[in-house]
């Protein structure tokens, strides 16, 4: 399979209409979208069966440009409606792709259900630490101390782990990477689009025009630069003291596990309710 | 295996026959969030809809309730959600969604009072205008009320079916005395009953426009997985469903959603005349005080006067052209209603003078009793 990575994003975006895109250049959402691509080409899926759904922010634009069944929800409820179309069309490959405003402040009650609920579906967050379509407010991923548009004197919250939080909450798999890790972040889509059950992707992304500028992280390629720097992979990250472990990104499989699915059981639920009185 | 095959006499409270009258409708998708006094229809939807292979889901709260039915619609399956004054209230959002997206489903919102927590177990009709207006935006939207047992099963499949037809979400609403007063009703065999589905495209994938109207202003609607691959978005799309701001798409777009509504009048405005032939005054009333006012009605008329009724089930689009001929006709009219006078201020605003709109009001909890209705009727 030598086909080029260029042939392969051309046989996904939807070239019929609206494109220039709304991203930035250099944003990282770019690099996201042509990773999920790649997995949905590797794993031979039709583009039928595909569904992608998002929310509202510069990531939720994403469905727009590519040639599945795509649907652009509203803010923080891409796994609500997912949740509705996976139980509806157990058949559908369905991926829900999100911001971290979007995935951990107004859907964060969504995500962590949608942890434990663990119906087979896929849900990438691109984490860029910032609102970045509303123009570079805190979201609950903003670092403490940082400068945001509503914390021009220094963020005094303290930010979520967003791979850690879905560990918690119950998801089947959770892995992390960021956008300077493409390979990585190659293999991780696709092992979370095979998993069957909940599967989180967390990608560490930049937002160099809102979040990289005010903070003084530079431009793209520069934040790309301290992804690498400040990256270290799950296995090392076992042998590293907590005082080590400070200020860095784990990136690889945190969770991979074997639990029950919902779409699965609730087939079960529906020959008791047809053979029983509807009691277990 | 079919649902109701046989007729059945049963005994029901209106929240079960909403559930009966959903699966006759060909409901196969229910997620909800339970809260008095909605919360049987849930029950009872959780217990039939994996017999007849469906799927029920208590979600985590109204918001991912609406969001799911939302979803599941889009794959092609009917579904339904019901709730109550606070959790109608989170699901507007949610609900603007299926207005500007056109995915047909059905909100049922079994009215307490409000606001807020207010009085979870009294009756109310408070929630009248927001089932208007409650989502942002100028949006069509269709509002039928229900005002007993049967009723609930009958107008729960004309719900169904008008979502259908016109892609549109239906609200009904019911209200504490319908959704629990239990009534032997006659449900009527599944081969009887008028069930609609949603035009599918007839068209080929390459040439299908997802938001293309067809004569009625209708778009056709494939489902996910079909291989008609489409984008579905609550920003204001083209024909295409890609977004636009180009201010003759963005008009041509919403006024076809509003004349889609518009050119169906005829068949989604629904109503009830009785004893409104010779009548001098006549009762506009909705929902279970259609019932007390039906009751005021005949005794009045026992007493001489000529009184006749109007029920309104269709709240919205307002059934403006069967409320105008009784205007014309009558002396006075009653508008009782368990709010400050959410309907009353639509008669009057399609009066225009013509005669006297008097309003009976409660707003303590309590059912408006025929009683009350006559004693104010006969002195109109
Ligand atoms: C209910 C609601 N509240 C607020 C907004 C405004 N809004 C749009 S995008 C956004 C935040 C986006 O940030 P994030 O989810 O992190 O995604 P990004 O833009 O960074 O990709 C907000 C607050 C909205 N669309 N809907
Ligand atoms: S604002 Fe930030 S997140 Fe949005 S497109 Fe630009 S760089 Fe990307």
């Amino acid at each position: 399979m030598s086909v080029s990575a260029q042939a392969i994003r051309h046989e996904y975006l939807r070239h019929n209409k609206k494109f220039p895109h709304v991203w930035c250049p250099g944003c990282g959402n770019g690099i996201v979208m042509a990773a999920l691509l790649r997995a949905v080409y590797r794993m031979e899926l039709s583009k039928d069966e595909v569904v992608l759904a998002s929310g509202i922010g510069c990531s939720g634009r994403m469905p727009t440009y590519l040639d599945f069944n795509t649907l652009h929800t509203t803010h923080g409820r891409a796994l609500t409606y997912a949740t509705g179309v996976k139980l509806a069309n157990p058949a559908l490959n369905v991926v829900a792709i999100m911001g971290d405003g979007d995935a951990t402040a107004i859907g964060g009650n969504h995500f962590i259900h949608a942890a434990r609920r663990n119906l087979n579906l896929t849900a990438i967050i691109i984490n860029n630490s910032i609102y970045g379509m509303t123009g570079g407010q805190y979201s609950p991923t903003t670092p403490f101390g940082s400068t945001s548009t509503t914390s021009l004197y220094g963020h005094i919250e303290h930010a979520f782990s967003i791979a850690e939080l879905a560990v918690t909450a119950g998801a089947s798999f959770v892995a992390r990477a960021t956008v300077f890790h493409g390979e990585l972040l190659d293999r991780l889509i696709e092992q979370a689009m095979e998993k069957r059950g909940f599967a989180v992707v967390e990608v560490i992304s930049n937002c160099h025009v809102q979040y990289g500028r005010r903070n003084k992280l530079g431009n793209a390629v520069e934040m790309l630069q301290s992804f690498k720097e400040n990256s270290v992979t799950v296995t090392r990250a076992a042998k590293l003291s907590a005082e080590e472990l400070e200020g860095k990104t784990t990136v690889g499989v945190l969770t991979d596990r074997e639990m029950p699915i919902s779409t699965e059981e609730y087939q079960k639920v529906r020959q008791r309710a047809s053979t029983t009185k509807g009691k277990v | 295996m079919m649902f109701n095959q046989e007729s059945r006499r049963l005994l029901l409270q209106g929240n079960e026959a909403i559930a009966h009258g959903a699966l006759a409708a060909g409901c196969r998708f229910f997620a909800g969030y339970p809260i008095t006094p909605a919360t049987e229809i849930a029950e009872l939807m959780a217990a039939e809809l994996p017999k007849v292979d469906g799927t029920f889901i208590q979600m985590e709260d109204e918001i991912a309730s609406m969001a799911a039915i939302i979803g599941a619609s889009l794959t092609g399956v009917k579904s339904m959600t019901a709730t109550s004054g606070p959790g109608f209230s989170l699901m507007q959002e949610n609900l603007g969604y299926a207005c500007i997206a056109e995915v047909p489903c059905v909100v049922v919102n079994v009215m307490r009072g409000g606001p807020s927590t207010g009085l979870p177990t009294c009756p109310s009709q408070g929630d009248v205008q927001m089932a208007r207006w409650g989502t942002h935006g100028d949006h069509p939207v269709i509002v039928l009320a229900t005002s007993s047992v049967s009723d609930s099963f009958s107008i729960t499949v004309k719900a169904f079916n008008l979502s259908e037809q016109y892609r549109v979400p239906v609200i009904l609403l019911s209200d504490e005395v319908v959704a629990h007063t239990r009534e032997c009703v006659q449900l009527p065999e599944q081969k009887t009953i008028r069930v609609v589905d949603r035009i599918r495209p007839s068209v080929p994938p390459d040439w299908y426009k997802p938001y293309e109207g067809d004569t009625r202003g209708v778009p056709h609607m494939a489902a996910f997985g079909d291989g008609y691959r489409h984008h579905v978005t609550g920003l204001v799309h083209d024909e295409y469903g890609f977004p636009t701001q180009r201010p003759s798409e963005v008009l041509q777009f919403q006024q076809r959603l509003t004349k889609k509504i518009t050119r169906g009048f005829a068949d989604i405005m629904i109503t009830r005349g009785f004893m409104l032939e010779d009548a001098e005054v006549a009762v506009i009333a909705y929902g279970s005080v259609a019932r007390s006012a039906l009751k005021a009605v005949e005794d009045a008329r026992k007493q001489g006067v000529k009184a006749g009724l109007l029920q309104l089930i269709t709240l919205f689009p307002f059934p403006r052209s069967q409320v105008t001929p009784v205007l014309e006709q009558c002396r006075a009219v009653l508008v009782p209603e368990m709010n400050m006078g959410q309907i009353s201020r639509e008669v009057q605003r399609v009066n225009q003078n013509r005669c006297v709109v008097a309003k009976h009001n409660r707003i303590d909890g309590q059912f408006i009793t025929p009683n009350e209705i006559h004693g104010h009727l006969i002195k109109l």
